[in-house]
């Protein structure tokens, strides 16, 4: 008789049989819904790519093959957003990983009111994307804003900056929304993984009387790969397909505009669901390679031993 | 110099305090003022007024948009949940053909915007019969908070140890009895973790929301805030959605707060192997 | 005993076919607040009167979203909705959702209702909406200040940022650093298309497009109107507003923070209200003229009532749109919210010159509207955005002008092929 520990391992026994037969047994309800949920929209997001469909009369849709995709690829509007949303991506991400990385090392020490301060810092994360930006765009407004009034006040700025309004300014105004609010997600992160390290290590290092940074550099951080890869891939996945943001703050402006947002605009402004749906295609493949670039470089493991 | 490092530390606790709390401050402030002393920049109001938070509740069934969205959430966590837990069983401890493909499937799930899933999931809702009912908003936000909950669940379930596992196969226990006797009570801090997590998601969810349901009585509460208005159709009546804001984020805060040590423990197993 | 109750029977069931008929219509009618409210006051007086029901529906505030709801509902065929209220740019768009109205309404009832509205809702010959309510840009500017510098209301725009500009410096030596000349809807949406708009065509530049289709926006007084505008902003104009829509504009002017205003005709109850630091001091004009040669103009705005093609009673539906744009209802609703009426009759209505005094300067107002390009039908907020991009481009400084309106040309004309949208 096998012992358990290689039948586990797979083969054609008798036990890695029913252990499949299992498996494809607690997969089916999540494909079920997951095939409902996800299969059908997306499905139809695709077909609709290939089609000249259009929101004023959706039954008088006709096959185009590829003239939709092409549509978006000559439009040098696309572009723009293409590399709006790469370069908010990476200044954001860059930045949320830091921040998260400071606020984190800073919340590892110990010191009295440890647990309220690391509550208080999820706070943004809590709030509805919707509620922050709104709130932030009320600060930020020129005239009666609060963050032209405390600048003024200290004399930063001479006279009162259009925060939302400047394509050069909004920008760096919408990044600073969304670093605000996804920083706690990095910092959890970060948080938790230093807390699983072992102690020891400092404990060497401190008796061989490394200085702090040093320690940062060649002890902590490579001992936090792991999981810093894994919070920055999702970060970056969700930052390229933003758009609540970008809305809310800037409105529709083509300068100020997300990938997601120009599918939007197609679908439902220019009621051109066809073209949009393209979009939405092309955002998904770039997202998809892009991913894939990263896991390869990264070498994220998807599968245990 | 000892105290000069412990100044400047304070110092850094004080800025990330105030960098994370101003906002929401700011936002207490103004759902405190009435008229036309919001557009003044005062750091408390005169004469602080619950108006607006009155106002909330006056003008709109917001106590039922708060019930709807608990309703909501809740269904979205247990239903993620039961799910994510058989699933991830199967793609972290049984091995077959196709399951790199799966996770990568799974994984590929949460690479499309919002938008572009909106009008398929609008058929399907209308197909289903859930138009301007809670389960479309259940059913859809399935989407967003699947997938996250499977990667998030299998990593941990992968630590989990194979002694165990071999230990119960040996007693003759079916897949069955080792996910459910076996495994779930190691995963608690895992599961409050991803759960806290879907609820958020499903909390904050906007789009679907908004596109999903006509009566205001259906609605959710980041809609019900989207749709204050003031006294026209131009106006925008910021002290009642500062005042929705807070009444919103208060028991989030709470939430957080109670399971804030479960989460950090939580997340931490899996991601360690990267 | 069996033949009273065999008798009673018949003659309850004759009496309640019109209570057992009673039914529900929904109508999408007002971005919530008080449209809302006064349109819930309409539908439930005409509930009563005729014993069926009404159910309103609530919708975003923002135009562009409710459209994207009413499309997702029209497209999928939704009888969830029978009247829906519709913005003036729309008809074009959502025609093929719409049932046609003329067979409804006779000639001389739609003859009552200002013609260029009654033409822009119609779409291939087919009648999708009649008009409810109408709005056209004004210009807003404080009497008190001008008075005091000793300045005249400005009948061109040119004048109007020579007086902006005295005014400005005159408050700004007495202490009050704070305000600006003028503001208006900046921000890169249909409400920038609305006063870049007005702009041209008070420069005498045409309307983007014209009447035949043909792309006309490229013309040396076009290219004027924007160049001067742009050259406002960072002076006369506060660079704030390019992020302002309608409520930013009225939070900067109500706050006492500006001189002149342009905006639609709801701020004007707001700015005299009881609290506004500028109550009383407030004066209201047509839109300045571009130069000695150009005219006095204002971008139409209002909404209309169309019925839904897949509702389930439309001849109820009719009827309710029939007494919503009545005169007594449209009468009711600018006492009661100042929502200005489409039947010019009311016009010279005592009452309400009694209690808006300044609606007879309106109706020459509406009467000399320029309405934005519907011939461009389904392809119109496509039009709108390339025509905005254009001119928030030159307004924050990113070209002049000509060569900014020559790329909007060319993107118009490979939308609209030769005239044909």
């Amino acid at each position: 008789m096998a012992s358990p520990a290689t039948s586990l391992k797979g083969g054609t026994s008798a036990l890695s049989r029913v252990r499949t037969r299992a498996a494809w047994l607690f997969l089916t309800p999540t494909l079920l819904v997951m095939g409902l949920v996800a299969g059908w929209p997306l499905g139809r997001t695709f077909w609709f790519s290939f089609t000249d469909a259009n929101l004023t009369d959706l039954a008088a849709s006709r096959f185009v093959g590829l003239d939709s995709l092409r549509q978006v690829l000559e439009d040098p509007d696309w572009w723009t957003t293409v590399w709006t949303t790469f370069r908010f991506a990476g200044v954001s991400v860059l930045l949320e990983t830091v921040l998260g990385m400071v606020i984190a090392l800073s919340l590892n020490a110990k010191f009295r009111g440890r647990g309220v301060l690391r509550a208080a810092m999820l706070v943004p994360w809590a709030i509805p994307t919707v509620v922050s930006a709104r709130m932030w765009e009320w600060m930020f407004n020129d005239i009666y804003g609060v963050i032209n009034a405390m600048l003024l006040s200290v004399g930063a700025i001479s006279e009162s900056l259009a925060w939302t309004a400047e394509p050069g300014l909004a920008f760096g105004a919408v990044v600073a929304v969304d670093v605000w609010k996804t920083t706690p997600f990095m910092t959890l992160l970060i948080l938790a993984a230093l807390q699983m390290l072992p102690g020891e290590v400092y404990e060497a290092a401190r008796i061989d009387g490394a200085s702090p940074i040093r320690v940062f550099f060649q002890v902590t951080l490579p001992m936090l790969k792991g999981p810093l890869m894994v919070a920055v891939i999702f970060r970056i996945l969700d930052a390229l397909r933003v758009f609540d943001i970008f809305f809310v703050l800037t409105g529709g402006g083509t300068e100020t505009m997300p990938m997601a947002g120009y599918a939007r605009q197609r679908m439902f402004e220019y009621q051109e669901i066809g073209v949009g749906s393209a979009a939405a295609s092309l955002l998904f493949a770039l997202i998809a390679v892009f991913t894939a670039l990263y896991m390869v470089v990264g070498r994220v493991k998807l599968e245990g031993e | 110099m000892r105290w000069v490092k412990k100044v400047a530390f304070w110092l850094l606790l004080a800025f990330i305090a105030v960098y994370t709390l101003f906002p929401f401050y700011w936002a207490i402030v103004s759902s405190l003022k009435t008229g036309s002393e919001l557009f003044e920049v005062s750091p408390w109001p005169k004469q602080p007024a619950w108006d607006n938070y009155a106002a909330v509740f006056t003008a709109q069934p917001f106590g039922q948009n708060i019930l709807n969205s608990v309703l909501v959430a809740t269904a979205v966590v247990v239903l993620s949940l039961a799910l994510g837990l058989t699933a991830s069983f199967a793609l972290a401890r049984i091995q077959f053909r196709g399951r790199r493909v799966l996770l990568l499937a799974v994984l590929g799930v949460s690479m499309f915007p919002q938008i572009a899933v909106l009008s398929g999931m609008f058929e399907l809702v209308r197909w289903l019969g859930f138009y301007n009912k809670l389960p479309a908003l259940v059913l859809s936000n399935m989407i967003l908070t699947l997938p996250f909950t499977v990667w998030v669940l299998t990593t941990f379930m992968r630590e989990l140890p194979k002694e165990l596992e071999e230990a119960a196969i040996v007693d003759g226990a079916t897949p069955w009895v080792i996910v459910t006797r076996v495994f779930l009570p190691l995963l608690g801090p895992a599961l409050v973790t991803t759960g806290l997590l879907a609820f958020i998601a499903a909390w904050n969810e906007f789009l679907f929301a908004l596109t999903f349901t006509l009566s205001d009585e259906v609605r959710t509460v980041p809609v019900a805030i989207a749709l204050f208005s003031g006294g026209s159709g131009f106006e925008t009546p910021w002290g009642i959605i500062m005042a929705a804001s807070v009444i919103v984020t208060v028991p989030l805060v709470a939430l957080v707060l109670i399971f804030q040590r479960k989460i950090v423990s939580g997340l931490t197993a899996g991601a360690v192997k990267g | 005993m069996k033949k009273v109750l065999a008798g009673l029977v018949v003659a309850v069931a004759l009496v309640t076919p019109r209570l057992a008929q009673a039914e529900k219509l929904v109508i999408a009618c007002g971005s919530v607040g008080q449209e809302q409210e006064v349109c819930k006051q309409g539908a439930e007086a005409w509930a009563k009167k005729t014993g069926h029901t009404v159910q309103v529906m609530s919708v975003p505030t923002d135009a562009g979203q409710q459209l994207a709801q009413f499309q997702q509902l029209l497209a999928a065929g939704s009888s969830d909705l029978d009247v829906v209220r519709i913005d003036v740019i729309w008809p074009g768009i959502v025609a093929n959702h719409f049932i046609d109205l003329k067979p409804h309404f006779p000639e001389d009832v739609l003859k009552q209702h200002f013609q260029p509205i009654v033409k822009n809702n119609t779409v291939n010959g087919k009648l999708i909406a009649i008009p409810w309510f109408t709005d056209a840009g004004l210009l807003y500017y404080r009497k008190d200040l001008l008075e005091k510098h000793g300045q005249k209301p400005p009948t061109t725009w040119q004048e109007l940022a020579q007086v902006a500009k005295v005014v400005m410096d005159a408050e700004k030596k007495a202490g009050n650093d704070k305000l600006v000349g003028y503001v208006f809807q900046g921000k890169s949406y249909e409400g920038l298309t609305c006063n870049a708009l007005e702009w041209v065509d008070s420069f005498g530049g045409g309307t983007i497009v014209d009447s035949n289709g043909q792309v006309t926006i490229n013309n040396p007084k076009a290219v004027e109107a924007i160049d001067f505008f742009a050259s406002l902003v960072g002076n006369v104009v506060p660079k704030g507003v390019l992020s302002y829509e309608e409520e930013g504009a009225r939070g900067a002017f109500q706050s006492g923070n500006a001189v002149f205003m342009r905006n639609w005709p709801y701020a004007w109850s707001l700015a005299n209200a009881k609290d506004s630091p500028i109550s009383g001091k407030v004066g209201v004009m047509a839109l300045p003229k571009g130069g000695a040669e150009g005219k006095s103009t204002g971008t139409l705005g209002g909404w209309q009532l169309g019925v839904s093609k897949y509702s389930k009673h439309p001849e109820l539906a009719v009827d309710l749109v029939k007494y919503l744009t009545g005169p007594e209802e449209q009468k009711r609703r600018a006492l009661v919210g100042s929502f200005n009426p489409t039947l010019t009759s009311l016009y010279k209505d005592e009452e309400l010159l009694k209690a808006n005094p300044f609606i007879s300067s309106l109706y020459e107002t509406f009467t000399n509207a320029v309405p934005r390009p519907s011939i461009t039908g389904t392809k119109y907020n496509q039009v709108s955005t390339e025509f905005r991009n254009g001119v928030y481009a030159t307004l924050s400084g990113k070209g002049k002008a000509a060569d900014n309106l020559k790329k909007v040309e060319a993107k118009l004309k490979s939308l609209g092929k030769n005239g044909k949208w």
